[in-house]
């Protein structure tokens, strides 16, 4: 099953190299990852999607809590949450497909935000799925360059993650 | 407030923590930090000859000692050198601290000469690393890596130490922290009690109970405790390799160890138990054979001070997280008063155990006739009756390593000091020169063989530089023993680059430095020769003792099998 793992971690230099080999060395798979540093600036926030079975996804939370760098850790799949995603996607436009594209980027509630003769840079926020979708759907025009954050979340309702 | 250079801060700071030895060797970018020490007393620096040396010397000492051992390596080569013993200490839980010299800050990232990113390049051996940004921190990350080194799960620290942190023209106020707090990082105290009394309540009901009890128990000294609760209950125990003396050996309720190499007894009565209470032990491969024919009928309460370690191989039925001491001491307040619901089942259980016992009784292995090849095992025993079982063992790793965790009966803890996890060779020699350091008035035997001896026989010079006098037992079968073994096994017996051709005289080796030496080939010499070298607990003494090369270690489990498929000689097999 897939997991979103989002971990405050001390914003010092090497944690995220600590998280990241943590993965590689044992054999623990990252679908994504997304850092970034939070209010507080002394900690940052990576979110990790990752899938395994449920006994895997133990080892990885123990594995992750006992890195000293991480102060707090929760399995955001464990309850109700918010996922989403931001995607920058460039795709092929010419003549009549321009307004094609217009239209469906309209439907998926994706803006364009960026224009050329010959293309549209189109920017997207929503979970994988979505964005997965809305990508098959550029296919046929044909995708030209993708920038995607990975997956970030949060738990719905009064639940907070913090020290 | 004193003002020091970053330099006299570790030596100053080492001293504060109670640091007794260090081992190291000097370079570029750890010498002004070498002169610190020199303008000193208080530490002493021990100068080994090779920095994986300076690792497993620490290492032996924390062992023994229970303290954190102390290494200081320059920067690149002398930190690459480290990390065989960083890794070692890793696998088996070992605390230690590791301060390596580092090329200027200015310089990082320029492949300047002697950089390594030794953080990178040991981050995934250590329980955590540093690297000092400012002088004025020094204090406080050396107080904080004894503190990560040597609480919780033990492990190994690395401090990189760039080396304009330690210019002497730079000084900063010192004062060293009584106590260091990390808000990510806290070691349990206590196991949950809900947990604990769920575990007695299903060791009183057990029938086949089994307690399997590993370094933990060592490393968090509750052998005292455990020994009380298992008399108590009166059940049968069998402790890991690196779990051996935590129980004493030879005593009717211990089964010896279990796994690759493992008792008959032990093995079978983790086959058929219906309760493991395994403390402290991580269930690794060489212990459980294949996990899933491993203990079919057996419900497993695992303690560990580390949740990582908890249902990582097998699943456990009561996890318990928590210090061994504290869970253990929990658990004996809980049984006082209490009865066991089977005491029949005990009995009969126990009547099984020693019909296992019985039927291996006296076929271990056949001791050389006369004219014949010692055998290592008998080579070993007559140690065990030399030291009367009392000495500090360290081992290398290899055939003589299993013979002397089958053979040396250990009655007290932190006296077998081994590479279980990594299982390095070359770690015995310095490893008992770390403990014949604290344990001067002890003896301190190295079991050894000729393969792994060769790969760190230059602290020869090391051992006469401080009158290291340690008792080595070279138990030469003139091969690559384990490797020949699983080669006669499992290749036909095609020894590729398992014989070793041409080796040494090691008795004239160890005479170039003045170290008494014997050469030993049958059982005649044998004794005479153990209480020469056995006379003068100061002194090394180095005997070559040629043994059978064609003996193999068993029982051996079969690959893929359950814990009680083994061979049990060359043509038996249960
Ligand atoms: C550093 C290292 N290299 C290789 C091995 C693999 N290995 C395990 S046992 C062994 C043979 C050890 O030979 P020796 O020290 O003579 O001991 P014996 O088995 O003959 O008693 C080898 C090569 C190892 N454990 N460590
Ligand atoms: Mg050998």
């Amino acid at each position: 099953m897939r997991h979103i793992i989002s971990i405050l971690m001390e914003n010092e230099p090497g944690a995220l190299s600590r998280v990241v080999g943590l993965f590689s060395q044992r054999n623990f798979n990252i679908e994504t990852l997304n850092v970034a540093p939070t209010e507080d600036a002394t900690l940052s926030r990576l979110t990790v999607t990752t899938v395994g079975e449920d006994r895997v996804i133990e080892q990885i939370t123990k594995h992750l809590n006992k890195l000293v760098d991480v102060v707090k850790l929760v399995d955001l799949t464990e309850g109700s949450h918010i996922e989403r995603e931001l995607m920058l996607v460039k795709v092929k436009a010419l003549g009549a497909q321009r307004d094609e594209i217009k239209r469906t980027a309209d439907i998926f509630r994706a803006q364009i935000v960026d224009i050329t003769p010959s293309l549209y840079t189109i920017q997207i926020t929503g979970d994988g799925g979505k964005l997965d979708a809305f990508l098959a759907a550029m296919q046929p025009v044909g995708v030209l360059e993708v920038a995607r954050t990975g997956v970030s979340g949060i738990a719905r309702g009064e639940k907070v993650l913090s020290l | 407030m004193e003002l020091l250079s970053g330099a006299d801060m570790i030596a100053r700071a080492l001293h504060d923590e109670g640091v007794e030895y260090i081992y190291g060797y000097p370079g570029g970018a750890a010498l002004h930090i070498y002169d610190a020490l020199f303008r000193q007393d208080k530490v002493q620096h021990i100068l080994v000859r090779h920095e994986q040396a300076a690792t497993h010397a620490a290492d032996g000492y924390a062992r023994a000692s229970g303290k954190p051992g102390v290494v200081l390596v320059t920067s690149g080569p002398g930190a690459t050198n480290a990390v065989t013993g960083i890794a070692t200490a890793y696998m088996d839980s070992i605390p230690m601290v590791v301060l390596c010299g580092q090329v200027a800050s200015h310089l990082i990232g320029e492949d300047a000469f002697q950089e390594t990113d030794i953080v990178g390049v040991t981050r995934p051996i250590v329980k955590h690393s540093f690297s000092i940004k400012h002088p004025s921190e020094i204090p406080e990350v050396i107080k904080k890596a004894f503190y990560l080194a040597s609480s919780g799960r033990p492990g190994p620290v690395v401090i990189d130490i760039p080396k304009d942190m330690t210019a002497p023209t730079e000084r900063y106020e010192y004062s060293y922290p009584k106590k260091v707090r990390m808000r990510s990082y806290s070691p349990v105290t206590r196991g949950h009690s809900g947990q604990i009394k769920k575990a007695v309540e299903l060791m009183l009901k057990a029938r086949r109970p089994l307690f399997f009890t590993g370094g933990g128990v060592v490393s968090g000294r509750a052998s005292e405790a455990l020994t009380d609760l298992v008399r108590r209950l009166n059940f049968p125990i069998t402790t890991s390799l690196m779990g051996i003396g935590a129980y004493p050996q030879g005593d009717r309720q211990c089964l010896g160890w279990p796994g690759m190499h493992g008792s008959y007894e032990s093995n079978n009565a983790m086959h058929h138990t219906d309760l493991i209470i395994c403390i402290g032990a991580r269930f690794d491969d060489r212990v459980t054979n294949n996990t899933s024919k491993f203990c079919p009928t057996a419900k497993i309460i695992h303690v560990d001070i580390d949740p990582s370690s908890v249902s990582k191989t097998v699943r456990a039925d009561v996890p318990i997280v928590g210090p061994a001491d504290a869970v253990i001491n929990e658990m004996i307040s809980l049984v006082q008063g209490r009865e066991l619901a089977n005491p029949d089942a005990l009995e009969a259980w126990w009547s099984q155990i020693d019909g296992w016992r019985a039927e291996r009784e006296g076929k271990l292995y056949e001791p050389s006739a006369p004219g014949e090849p010692l055998k290592p095992q008998q080579v070993v025993e007559a140690v065990h009756r030399a030291t009367r079982g009392e000495a500090f063992v360290a081992t290398d790793v290899g055939q003589h390593q299993m013979f002397a965790a089958q053979y040396y009966k250990f009655q007290r803890p932190n006296r077998w000091i081994t590479s279980g996890g990594l299982g390095t060779m070359g770690f015995g020699f310095p490893a008992a020169m770390g403990i014949k350091m604290s344990y001067p008035e002890d003896d301190v035997v190295l079991f050894t063989g000729e393969g792994s001896f060769q790969m760190m026989m230059q602290e020869f010079s090391t051992c006469k530089q401080y009158g290291i006098g340690v008792k080595i037992i070279n138990l030469n079968n003139q091969s690559l023993g384990m490797v020949r073994q699983w080669q006669d096994l499992n290749y036909k017996s095609r020894h590729s680059h398992s014989y070793m051709e041409s080796l040494p005289d090691f008795v004239q080796l160890a005479g170039a430095y003045g170290f008494r030496a014997i050469k030993v080939h049958t059982v005649e010499e044998l004794e005479p020769a153990l209480e020469e070298a056995f006379r003068n607990k100061d002194e090394l003494v180095f005997l070559d003792i040629y043994v059978d090369p064609r003996e193999h270690v068993y029982p051996m489990q079969v690959p893929l099998g359950s814990m009680r498929d083994m061979l049990l000689t060359k043509t038996e097999r249960t």
